[in-house]
C-alpha cells in the first residue's frame, strides 16, 4: 500500500508542508499565549469579567473548526489571517484557564513573603508568581500545542493546512501513500510535541519534581 | 450475643519487605472473652490496623490463625464472615450517594431482609446512637457533622446485630469534646449490648477509658503487654510500656478506680444534742483529731477539733467549724484527690445515696493506692467495674 | 449588514426546509450519525473502563488510549479511513466511534480510581461481593466523572460529524463544504450557525446532566482526559 517512489517524488512537497504545519502551530500558540497573558493580567482581579471572558472563550472552543472557518471566511476571506484567527481562538480557552489556575495555585504565604520583602507588583508577578505558576502554564502550552497541531489540518480547506494539504491531496488523487504519510507525520508531530513539552515542563520546574517525588 | 475472639500465633509480613525485617504483626496471641472490649494500642505503624483487618479478612495472615467462637475464620465464606462482623473506621467510609437510612441498612440489605424489617431496624438504630430518624434518616452524609457521621458509622456497623465489632480509631477524627461525648455514649451502649469489640487507638488515655482489656503493641508488630488497664498501669511489663503509658500512670490509675473499692476508715461521729463529755473521750482515744458532727439521719454537718469539744454539756451545730468534700462510692480516686487538695480538712467524707456517712478516706490513702501494684490492690479491673 | 440579511433570507426560504438537503433532514443525519457513534462508544468504553478501574489492571491501556485520543486529529482519522472503508458514512462511523471512546474510557477509569478508598474498604469490610462493591459503591460515586466523559465525547463527535461532509458524507457539514465549493457565503454562514448551535447545545445539555450528578455527589468531577485545569476535551 505504501509506495516509496511516491514519497520520494513528493519529498519537497512533504518537507514544505511539514514546515508550514510547524509555522502555523508556533504562530498560533505564541499568539494565543501573548493574548491570553495580557488578558489574564488585566482581568484576573475581577472575577465577573473573568467568568465572562472564559465563558466566551469556552463557546469559541466548543464551535467545530469547520464552522469557525466558515464564520470567518465571509469577513476575512481565504487568508492566512483567517487560518490564524481560528487557530489562536482555540488556544485562548486552554491558555487562559491554565494561566488563571497557575496563578491561583501560587501559595498565599509566598505572595505575602514577597510583599513583605517589598516586591513591587510587576516584580512580584515575574519573579514569584509566574515561576510558581509555571507547571500549570507549561501544561497549558503543551495541550494547546498538541491541539493546534491537529486543528491546523482543517485549514487545508482554505488553502493552508500543512500536512493536512498532503492528506487532502492524497484523498483527491486517490493516493493512499500521501494520505498515510500525512497521517503518520501529524500523529508523530503531536506525540513528539506532547513528550517534548512534558519533558520541558519537568526540566524547568525542578522544585515541583521534588514535591512529587 | 457475643463470641470469643482468639488470635493464635498470628504473623503478617507484607510482600516485598525483607524476611529479616520484622513483620507488620509478629506472633500475636491474645484472647478476647465474649462481651469484652479489647483495645489495641501503640504508636503509629505498630500493626494495630493490620491486626484488626485480619479479623474480617481484609488482610490474610502470613501464618497463625484467628478463631471466632472457637471456629477458624479461614474456613468461613469471606462475605458471610464480614456480614457477621461490625466494622467502623476513622474515616467512617459512609457511602456519599446514599442517605443515612440507606447507609445503615447496608448489611441487612446484603442479608436480604425485607424493606419493613430494614426500616424498623434503621429507625431503632438511629435513635440508639442519639439521632432522630425523622430528621437525619433521609439526609446525605455530607449534610452531617463529623460527630454525627461517626454515630452513623457505629449504627451501620451494629445494623445486623453482629456478635463481634471491629473499630479502627473510630473517634480519631473528631474534636476532643465530641470525642469524649462519643466515648461516653459508646460505653453506655456497650453496657447493654455487650458485644465483643476490638478497638484500635494510638491514644493511651482512650485505651484505658474504653478497654476491659488492653493490648499494648510496639513497632515491629510485637505484643508488649496484655492485661486489664489497671494491671498495665500498675505493673508495666517493660520500659517501653512504662514510657508509653506515661509518667503520670499513677494518676491515670486513680482515674480507673472508684472510692467504693477502697477500705474506708471509720469516722468518729456524734449527733447534735449528744453528751460532749462522752464524745470528747472517744475522739481523744482516736488518732484522728477531729470529731464529725452529724444530724439525726447520720448526715454530716461539720468537723469539731478535739480541743474544741467541751468537757460537758450538749453538742450544738454551731460548734462545727470546718467541712470536707462529700464523696460517694462512684467518685473516681482522681476526682476525690482533686477535691481533697482544695479542702480545709484533707479527709473526704464518703456518704451513701441518702447522704448518710459511710466512712472516711484521706488524700494520703489515695496517693498510696496509686503507688501500690495491681496484684496487691485486690480491686477488680477498673474499667470493667466502671462498665457495670 | 446586507450579508446578514442574506443569511436570514436563506433561513426563511422554504426550499431549505424540505427534502434530503433541507435543514431537518441534515440535522437528523447529523444527530443519528453522532448518536450511533456515541452509543457504540459507550457500549465499549464504559464496561472496559469499569473493569480497568475496579481491578486496577490494564491502566496502561487507558493511558495509551488517552494519549492517542489527544494526538490523533479527527480530520486525519476521517481521511485515513476512506481508503480502508470507502466514502461517506462507512468510514465516518468507525472514525467517530474511535473518537468517542477515549474521553469516556479515561474518565470512567479515573472516576472509579478516584472513589474514596475508605468508602470502598467499608463496603468490602461489611461483606459486599466485588460485584456489589462495583455496582453499589464505585459506580454511583463515579457517575459525575462518567457523565463528564460522555459530555466531552458527545461534543467531539458532534463537532467531528461536521467534517464527514469532507469525505462525501451528509450532516450539517454539507452546507459548509458546499458553501465553500460554490462560493455561497450565505449557505456557508447558515451552515456554520447550525453547527455551532448544535455543538454548543450538546455541550450545554450534557453539562446540565453532569452538574445534576455533581450536585448529588456533592463534588465536581475532575476531567482526566482534557488538559489539566480545563474541562471539555479537545476542540475538533
Ligand atoms: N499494604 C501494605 N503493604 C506494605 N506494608 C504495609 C501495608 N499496610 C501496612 N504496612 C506496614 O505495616 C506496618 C503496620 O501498619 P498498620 O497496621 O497500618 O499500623 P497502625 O495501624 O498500627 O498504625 C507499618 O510499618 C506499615 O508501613
Ligand atoms: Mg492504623
Amino acid at each position: 500500500m505504501i509506495r516509496w517512489d511516491v514519497i520520494q517524488g513528493n519529498l519537497p512537497l512533504i518537507g514544505t508542508k511539514f514546515l508550514e504545519h510547524l509555522a502555523l502551530t508556533v504562530v498560533a500558540v505564541v499568539g494565543g499565549l501573548v493574548i491570553s497573558g495580557i488578558a489574564v493580567v488585566l482581568i484576573r482581579d475581577r472575577p465577573r469579567i473573568v467568568a465572562l471572558v472564559t465563558g466566551f472563550f469556552s463557546i469559541v472552543y466548543t464551535i467545530p473548526s469547520l464552522a469557525l472557518l466558515a464564520f470567518l471566511v465571509p469577513l476575512t476571506h481565504l487568508s492566512f489571517a483567517t487560518a490564524e484567527i481560528a487557530l489562536v481562538g482555540y488556544t485562548l480557552f486552554i491558555l487562559t484557564r491554565n494561566l488563571l489556575a497557575g496563578l491561583a495555585s501560587v501559595p498565599r504565604d509566598a505572595l505575602e513573603a514577597a510583599d513583605g520583602m517589598g516586591y513591587g507588583r510587576t516584580r512580584r508577578l515575574w519573579q514569584v508568581e509566574v515561576p510558581l505558576a509555571l507547571p500549570l502554564i507549561v501544561a497549558g502550552i503543551r495541550i494547546a500545542t498538541v491541539t493546534t497541531i491537529g486543528l491546523v489540518m482543517v485549514t487545508a480547506l482554505i488553502g493552508f493546512g500543512g500536512l493536512g494539504q498532503v492528506m487532502l491531496r492524497g484523498y483527491n488523487f486517490r493516493n493512499d501513500t500521501l494520505v498515510l504519510v500525512g497521517f503518520v507525520l501529524t500523529v508523530a508531530l503531536g506525540l513528539l510535541a506532547d513528550l517534548g513539552l512534558g519533558w520541558l515542563g519537568r526540566a524547568i520546574t525542578p522544585w515541583s519534581r521534588a514535591r512529587a517525588g | 450475643m457475643a463470641a470469643t475472639v482468639t488470635f493464635e500465633h498470628v504473623t503478617k509480613r507484607y510482600p516485598g519487605s525483607a524476611a529479616s525485617r520484622p513483620g507488620a504483626v509478629e506472633d500475636l496471641s491474645i484472647e478476647v472473652p465474649a462481651g469484652k472490649v479489647c483495645v489495641l494500642v501503640g504508636p503509629s505503624g505498630c500493626g494495630k490496623t493490620t491486626s484488626l483487618k485480619m479479623v474480617n479478612r481484609l488482610i490474610e495472615p502470613t501464618s497463625g490463625r484467628i478463631l471466632i467462637g472457637g471456629e477458624d475464620i479461614a474456613s468461613r465464606e469471606v462475605t458471610d464472615l464480614r456480614r457477621s462482623i461490625g466494622y467502623v473506621i476513622q474515616q467512617v467510609g459512609l457511602f456519599p450517594h446514599q442517605t443515612i437510612g440507606e447507609n445503615i441498612a447496608t448489611v441487612p440489605r446484603l442479608l436480604g431482609w425485607d424493606a419493613d424489617r430494614r426500616r424498623e431496624r434503621v429507625d431503632a438504630l438511629i435513635t440508639l446512637v442519639g439521632l432522630d430518624p425523622a430528621v437525619h434518616g433521609d439526609r446525605f452524609p455530607a449534610q452531617l457533622s463529623g460527630g454525627e457521621r461517626q454515630r452513623v458509622g457505629v449504627a451501620r456497623a451494629l445494623a445486623a446485630d453482629p456478635p463481634v465489632m471491629l473499630m479502627d480509631e473510630p473517634f480519631g477524627a473528631v474534636d476532643p469534646i465530641v470525642r469524649e461525648r462519643l466515648q461516653n455514649e459508646f460505653l453506655r451502649l456497650q453496657a447493654d449490648l455487650a458485644k465483643t469489640i476490638l478497638f484500635v487507638t494510638h491514644d493511651i488515655d482512650e485505651a484505658i477509658k474504653m478497654g476491659d482489656l488492653v493490648a499494648v503493641m510496639e513497632v515491629g508488630g510485637k505484643l508488649a503487654q496484655f492485661g486489664t488497664p489497671d494491671e498495665i498501669l500498675a505493673n508495666p511489663a517493660s520500659d517501653f510500656v512504662a514510657r508509653f503509658v506515661g509518667a503520670d500512670r499513677g494518676l491515670k490509675r486513680l482515674a480507673l478506680t472508684r472510692v467504693e473499692s477502697l477500705d474506708l476508715r471509720p469516722a468518729v461521729t456524734a449527733r447534735v444534742g449528744d453528751d460532749s463529755g462522752e464524745a470528747r473521750r472517744r475522739i481523744v482515744a482516736d488518732p484522728f483529731e477531729f470529731l464529725l458532727l452529724v444530724d439525726a439521719a447520720n448526715r454530716p454537718i461539720g468537723w469539731i477539733g478535739q480541743r474544741q469539744v467541751p468537757a460537758s454539756g450538749a453538742l450544738t451545730e454551731s460548734m462545727a467549724s470546718a467541712m470536707s468534700p462529700l464523696l460517694d462510692g462512684k467518685t473516681t480516686l482522681k476526682d476525690a484527690l482533686a477535691m481533697l487538695i482544695d479542702a480545709e480538712v484533707q479527709v473526704g467524707i464518703v456518704v451513701d445515696g441518702k447522704g448518710a456517712v459511710q466512712g472516711l478516706v484521706t488524700a494520703d490513702e489515695i496517693t498510696a493506692y496509686g503507688r501500690r501494684d495491681a496484684s496487691a490492690s485486690g480491686a477488680p479491673g477498673g474499667a470493667m467495674a466502671s462498665l457495670r | 449588514m446586507e450579508f446578514f440579511g442574506q443569511v436570514v433570507a436563506w433561513f426563511l426560504d422554504p426550499a431549505h426546509w424540505t427534502g434530503s438537503n433541507g435543514v431537518p433532514w441534515r440535522v437528523g443525519e447529523h444527530l443519528v450519525m453522532s448518536g450511533l457513534a456515541v452509543l457504540i462508544g459507550v457500549a465499549i468504553a464504559i464496561p472496559a473502563g469499569l473493569a480497568i478501574g475496579h481491578t486496577g489492571r490494564g491502566e496502561q491501556i487507558s493511558t495509551a488510549v488517552a494519549g492517542l485520543g489527544r494526538a490523533v486529529p479527527s480530520y486525519a482519522l476521517l481521511i485515513l479511513f476512506v481508503p480502508l472503508f470507502g466514502l461517506g458514512f462507512s468510514s465516518a462511523l468507525p472514525a467517530l466511534i474511535l473518537l468517542a471512546i477515549p474521553p469516556i474510557l479515561v474518565n470512567t477509569v479515573a472516576g472509579i480510581r478516584d472513589v474514596d478508598a475508605d468508602t470502598v474498604e467499608a463496603g468490602r469490610g461489611m461483606g459486599m461481593t466485588e460485584r456489589e462493591v462495583l455496582v453499589d459503591v464505585e459506580l454511583p460515586a463515579a457517575l459525575p466523572a462518567i457523565a463528564l466523559g460522555l459530555r466531552t465525547s458527545a461534543v467531539q463527535v458532534v463537532a467531528t460529524a461536521t467534517l464527514v461532509a469532507l469525505v462525501a458524507g451528509g450532516g450539517l457539514g454539507r452546507y459548509i463544504v458546499d458553501g465553500f465549493a460554490l462560493r455561497q457565503d450565505d449557505r456557508l454562514f447558515a451552515g456554520a450557525l447550525l453547527v455551532a448551535v448544535l455543538a454548543v447545545g450538546t455541550d450545554r445539555a450534557f453539562s446540565w446532566a453532569q452538574s445534576r450528578l455533581e450536585h448529588r455527589a456533592g463534588r465536581p468531577a475532575r476531567d482526566a482526559f482534557g488538559p489539566p485545569a480545563v474541562a471539555g476535551g479537545m476542540p475538533t
